[in-house]
C-alpha cells in the first residue's frame, strides 16, 4: 500500500506538467480564444459572454487557477456541435476506444512474446529472421494505411470481414451498458448473438492496431531472451538438471520479461496514438473520431478534452506499469 | 589427504578433444586429455587463463558452448560415456550424480527468485520431493553448508546477501541431491582470503562426509596444494602433468610447472626472486599447431619436440607427464 | 572514414546498400519532381476520373482525373520537406539543450529533463494533435508539432552523451588549455557526439513522416488540392470499400517504402557505428 501511494506520488509531476501544458494549448490559441471557443457563427456580445465566462480577461495565474478548479469539477466546456459538455460526450465514448486499445494490446502481446521467445531460442532460423525482417517492417506500417489495406483483401476481396461502420452492425442492438465494454456486457447477458457481432466487426481493427505494436514487443522481448538465455544463472539452471521447461519459463522468460515490461510505457503511447487513426478509418465511435470530427468543424474544447484524457489515461497506464514491475522485481526499492 | 584408492575410478577420461567452430576459424582448444579421478578424491586442474580448464569442465556436463564440438576420446562415468550421453539422459546426471558451482556465485543465481525456491527447484526435480517437506528438506540442505539462520536465509533474494553467503547456496543447491561428482570452478575467485578459506574448509569437510569426489579448477596454485589429492596442470588445451599433489608440487617434471611454481608468490622467497613464464599462450586456431604446445615458450626445447605427437610418460604409475625432456 | 572504407561496409551489408540506393532514389523525385512526372499534379484532365493503372497513368486516376503517380512524385518533396525541417529544428534544439544540459547539470539539466519528461507524459501523436489545433491548421504548424514530439529523443541521447564525455581525459585537456566551456562543448564534445546523433536522425526521419502523413491523414496541415502521401490516402479511403484500390494504395505503398528505407539506413548506420547495439 505504501508503494502504490509512493509511486502515485512520483506520477505527479507528470500529472501537473500535463495539466500546465493543456491549459497553455488553450490559451495558446492564435487570435482571440475566446472567438474560438464561440464558434464561427457567434456574435460580438456571444464572445465577450465567453471571455468572461471562461475569464480571458484575467491575468494567467489566475486564469490557470479557474482552470484547474474547473477540470477538477468536471467542467470541461461544451462541444460547439453536439451542446453536450465535453466530459458527457468523452464519458460515453471512452468505453469504444478502451475496449479497441485492449483488444489490440491483447493481440500485440499474444503474438508478440511467444514469437520473440521462439526467436531467441532458435537463433538463426527461419522463426529468427522472420522476426527480424517483421520488426523492421512493422515500424514503418502506417496505421491508417495497413488499416486500409486489410478492410480491401478482408472485406471487399474475400468478403471475409464485417463492414468497416463502427462496433455493430446496423441491424444489432447494443446490449444494456454495464461496463461499456460490449464484448463484456453481452456476455454478461448471456446474449452470445451480439457478442459474436461485436467481434466481428473488433477483428480488422483490432489486427490493424495490434501489427503496429508487434514489432517493438517482439525485437524486444527476442532481445531480452537472448540475454538472459546466456547469463549465468540460466547456466546454472541447466547444470542442476532442470527441464527445458523449468529453465525457460521459471528462470529465463520471467527475468527476460521486465525489460519488456519497460518498452510498454512507449508501447502505449504508439498505441494510443494510432488508435485515432484507426478510429478513423474504420468509423469508430470512440474519442478518437469524436476529436477529429470536432477538429474538421473548427470546435475546439472537445479537442482540449480529447488531448487532455488521453493524456491522464497515459499517465495512470505508465503508473500501472510502474507498479507491475516494482510488484515483478524483488530488487526495485521504494524509493527507486 | 588420502594416498589414490586402487579401485576402479569414478571418472576416466581418455583421449578428450575438442574444438570450437567460430567465424574466424577452428580453435582446438582441447587436445588429447586423459585423466581419471577415484571416489572421494580432490583433483585440482591448474593452469593460466585460456588453458582450457573450464571448457573441459563444461564438457564433462555437456553443458559447452553451441560452437563446441568433441572430436575424439570418452568420459566414463558408472559405466557410462558422458561425452556420447543423449540430451536427455544427461539432464538426468545433471544435479545428481555430477554437480558444478562457478565463480561469481552472485550473477549464478537466479536475481528475481528466492534461494530457497530455487533449492527446490533441484530437489523437485531430482529428488522426487513433494509438499511440506519441499521447505524442510531446503532448509537442511542451507543447515549443511553452514548459513546462520537457515529459515530466514530461505526467504531471501541473491542480491540481499554477501558473495560468500551466496557461494554457499551454490553449494546447497549443487550437493541437494548428494551427488557423486562435483566440479568447482573457480570457486573462490573473487571473494576476499577470508570467506575464500571458509568456502575451501567447507567444500573440503562436505566432499569427506559424502565421500565426494570433487574437482577443484584454479589458476591459484597455493589453494589446489592445500586442498587437493592430485593436480593436473593444463597448457594451451593440454594436460601436460598429473599426479598426486606434493609430488607435483615439490618434484615437478614438465618444465611448465616447474615455471609456474616459481612465479606463485607462496613458493618464491621475495617479488624479486619470481619469474614470470616468458611468451604467450599460442593462437589455438592455427591448424599448424605443433605437437608440444608449450614448444615456443619452452626452455628445454630441441628439433625434435616438433616432430611427432606427445605421448604420456609415466614417471610412476600414478603421475604422468607430456615432455620429451621431463626430468 | 574513408571510400574503400565506405565500400567495403556497402559490401557487407547489402540490405544497407539497397536501402541506400533507394533513399537517393528518394532524394532525387525530392528534388526533380515536378520535372519527371509525366503530368501536372494538378491537372484534372490527366485521364479519365477514377480510372484503374493503365500504361497512360500507370498508377491510375483519381475521383478528379488527376495522375496518380505524379502526384505521388511531386508529394515526395514535402513530405521529405516536413519531415526534414521537423527532425532538424529537433536536431538543433535538442542537442543544445542536451548537450548544456548533460555537461553543465545544475538546475538546467533539471528543466530540460522536465520539459522532456513533459513531452513524453502525452502519447506523442495525440500532442502534435494538439498543437497544432490550438497553433493552426498550417504546414508550418504541422512542422513545430512534429518538432516538439521529437524534441526528448535528441535531448535525452545528448545529454546522455555529453554527460559521458564530460569528465574524459581530452576535455581535462582542452580546460587545461585555458578552452573555456562553451568552446570545449561545440569543438570538443558535440562532434564526438554526432555518430550517436546521426543515427538518431535517421531513424527519426521515418518515424517524422510517419507523423506528418498521419496528422494529414485526419485533416491537418496539408490541405487538398496539395498532392501529400497521407492526404492522398486519407482520398482513397473511401474508394477503397467500392473497389478503387489504386486511390490510396499506390501513395501508401511509397510512403511505406519510404519510411522503411529510413528505417533500414538507421540500423545500418547503427551497426556501423556500434556493431555491439546489434539487435
Amino acid at each position: 500500500m505504501k508503494m502504490i501511494l509512493k509511486r502515485l506520488l512520483l506520477a505527479l509531476p507528470n500529472l501537473i506538467g500535463v495539466i500546465i501544458v493543456t491549459f497553455v494549448l488553450t490559451r495558446a490559441l492564435p487570435g482571440d480564444p475566446a472567438a474560438y471557443f464561440a464558434g464561427a457563427a457567434a456574435t460580438p456580445e456571444a464572445v465577450e459572454q465567453v471571455r468572461v465566462k471562461l475569464g480571458l480577461d484575467r491575468p494567467l495565474p489566475e486564469q490557470f487557477l479557474h482552470y484547474v478548479v474547473d477540470l477538477a469539477h468536471g467542467d470541461w466546456g461544451s462541444s460547439l456541435a453536439t451542446g453536450q459538455k465535453v466530459t458527457t460526450e468523452i464519458a460515453a465514448r471512452l468505453p469504444a476506444s478502451l475496449e479497441l486499445t485492449l483488444c489490440g494490446l491483447l493481440l500485440a502481446v499474444s503474438i508478440a512474446l511467444p514469437l520473440g521467445v521462439l526467436a531467441a531460442t532458435r537463433p538463426n532460423s527461419w522463426a529468427d529472421h522472420g522476426v527480424r525482417v517483421l520488426t523492421t517492417m512493422g515500424v514503418s506500417l502506417p496505421t491508417f494505411f495497413t488499416g486500409l489495406l486489410l478492410v480491401y483483401i478482408f472485406y471487399y476481396k474475400l468478403g471475409w470481414a464485417a463492414s468497416p461502420n463502427g462496433r455493430l452492425d446496423a441491424f444489432v442492438t447494443s446490449p444494456p451498458t454495464v461496463t461499456g465494454f460490449y464484448l463484456i456486457d453481452s456476455l454478461l447477458i448471456g446474449d452470445l448473438a451480439v457478442f459474436w457481432a461485436t467481434l466481428k466487426q473488433l477483428i480488422l481493427p483490432t489486427v490493424t492496431m495490434a501489427l503496429f505494436v508487434l514489432a517493438p514487443l517482439a525485437r524486444m522481448t527476442r532481445a531480452s531472451m537472448l540475454g538472459v538465455l546466456s547469463s549465468d544463472f540460466v547456466r546454472t539452471a541447466r547444470a542442476s538438471g532442470l527441464t527445458p521447461g523449468t529453465v525457460l519459463y521459471t528462470y529465463a522468460l520471467r527475468n527476460a520479461l521486465l525489460p519488456v515490461l519497460t518498452t510498454m510505457g512507449m508501447v502505449f503511447s504508439f498505441l494510443l496514438g494510432s488508435n485515432v487513426l484507426v478510429e478513423k478509418v474504420f468509423a469508430w465511435p470512440g474519442i478518437g473520431s469524436f476529436a477529429i470530427e470536432s477538429l474538421v468543424a473548427s470546435d475546439y474544447a472537445p479537442v482540449q478534452g480529447f488531448v487532455l484524457s488521453m493524456a491522464l489515461l497515459y499517465v495512470v497506464l505508465n503508473l500501472l506499469i510502474d507498479l507491475a514491475y516494482t510488484w515483478l522485481d524483488p530488487r526495485v526499492s521504494l524509493d527507486g | 589427504m588420502n594416498a589414490p584408492v586402487a579401485s576402479l575410478p569414478l571418472l576416466h577420461v581418455a583421449d578428450l578433444s575438442l574444438e570450437f567452430r567460430t567465424r574466424s576459424g577452428t580453435v582446438f582448444a582441447l587436445e588429447n586429455i586423459a585423466f581419471s579421478l577415484n571416489k572421494g578424491e580432490m583433483l585440482g586442474i591448474v593452469g593460466e587463463s585460456g588453458s582450457g580448464k573450464s571448457v573441459l569442465a563444461y564438457s564433462m556436463l555437456g553443458i559447452s558452448d553451441g560452437a563446441a564440438r568433441v572430436t575424439a576420446g570418452t568420459a566414463m562415468f558408472g559405466g557410462a560415456d558422458l561425452l556420447k550421453a543423449s540430451e536427455h539422459e544427461l539432464r538426468e546426471i545433471r544435479g545428481r550424480e555430477v554437480s558444478m558451482i562457478f565463480q561469481s556465485p552472485r550473477t549464478a543465481l537466479n536475481p528475481i527468485r528466492k534461494v530457497g525456491h530455487q533449492i527446490e527447484d533441484v530437489l523437485k526435480r531430482h529428488a522426487a520431493v513433494r509438499g511440506v517437506d519441499l521447505r524442510e528438506r531446503a532448509i537442511d540442505c542451507l543447515k549443511r553448508v553452514r548459513i546462520p539462520d537457515p529459515a530466514r536465509r530461505y526467504d531471501a533474494y541473491p542480491f540481499e546477501l554477501s558473495g560468500g553467503m551466496c557461494q554457499r547456496i551454490l553449494i546447497a543447491l549443487a550437493l541437494a541431491c548428494q551427488p557423486s561428482l562435483l566440479i568447482a570452478d573457480e570457486p573462490t575467485t573473487g571473494l576476499d582470503v577470508t570467506t575464500q578459506a571458509a568456502i575451501m574448509e567447507l567444500l573440503s569437510s562436505l566432499a569427506a562426509e559424502q565421500n565426494m569426489a570433487s574437482i577443484l579448477i584454479t589458476h591459484d596454485l597455493a589453494l589446489a596444494a592445500q586442498y587437493c589429492d592430485r593436480i593436473a596442470v593444463m597448457h594451451a588445451g593440454h594436460l601436460i602433468e598429473c599426479g598426486p599433489a606434493e609430488e607435483v608440487l615439490n618434484a615437478p617434471h614438465h618444465p611448465y610447472t616447474r615455471r609456474l611454481i616459481a612465479s606463485t608468490p607462496h613458493t618464491a622467497p621475495s617479488i624479486a626472486a619470481m619469474s614470470p613464464i616468458p611468451g604467450n599462450l599460442p593462437d589455438l586456431r592455427r591448424s599448424d599447431l605443433p605437437p608440444c604446445r608449450y614448444a615456443g615458450r619452452c626452455e628445454r626445447f630441441e628439433a625434435a619436440c616438433n616432430a611427432a605427437p606427445l605421448p604420456e610418460f609415466a614417471i610412476t604409475p600414478h603421475h604422468t607427464v607430456r615432455c620429451w625432456n621431463a626430468e | 572514414m574513408n571510400t574503400k572504407h565506405l565500400r567495403y561496409v556497402l559490401k557487407e551489408n547489402p540490405i544497407t546498400a539497397v536501402a541506400f540506393s533507394v533513399f537517393s532514389l528518394f532524394v532525387l523525385m525530392a528534388i526533380f519532381g515536378p520535372l519527371i512526372a509525366p503530368f501536372d499534379p494538378l491537372d484534372s484532365n490527366a485521364g479519365p476520373a477514377l480510372s484503374p493503372p493503365t500504361w497512360h497513368n500507370p498508377f491510375g486516376t483519381d475521383s478528379f482525373g488527376r495522375d496518380i503517380l505524379s502526384r505521388v512524385i511531386v508529394a515526395t518533396r514535402l513530405d521529405f520537406g516536413i519531415a526534414l525541417a521537423a527532425v532538424l529544428l529537433s536536431f538543433v534544439i535538442g542537442s543544445a539543450f542536451g548537450c548544456a544540459a548533460g555537461f553543465w547539470g545544475g538546475w538546467f539539466d533539471r528543466i530540460s529533463s522536465r520539459l522532456a519528461d513533459t513531452i513524453m507524459a502525452f502519447p506523442l501523436f495525440v500532442l502534435a494533435m494538439g498543437v497544432v489545433a490550438a497553433l493552426g491548421n498550417t504546414v508550418g504548424n504541422v512542422i513545430y508539432a512534429t518538432a516538439l514530439i521529437n524534441l526528448p529523443f535528441y535531448l535525452r541521447v545528448a545529454r546522455a552523451e555529453s554527460n559521458v564525455r564530460r569528465e574524459a581525459g581530452f576535455v581535462e585537456a582542452a580546460r587545461l588549455a585555458g578552452n573555456h566551456d562553451l568552446r570545449i562543448l561545440a569543438v570538443h564534445i558535440f562532434p564526438n557526439i554526432l555518430p550517436p546523433m546521426m543515427v538518431q536522425v535517421s531513424l527519426n526521419m521515418g518515424w517524422a513522416i510517419l507523423n506528418a502523413a498521419g496528422l494529414s491523414f485526419i485533416g491537418l496541415g496539408v490541405r487538398p488540392p496539395m498532392p501529400e502521401w497521407g492526404i492522398m490516402v486519407a482520398e482513397g479511403a473511401s474508394y477503397i470499400i467500392s473497389g478503387e484500390w489504386w486511390v490510396a494504395l499506390f501513395p501508401g505503398a511509397v510512403l511505406m517504402l519510404a519510411v522503411f528505407c529510413f528505417n533500414l539506413l538507421g540500423d545500418g548506420l547503427r551497426d556501423l557505428i556500434d556493431p555491439r547495439r546489434r539487435t
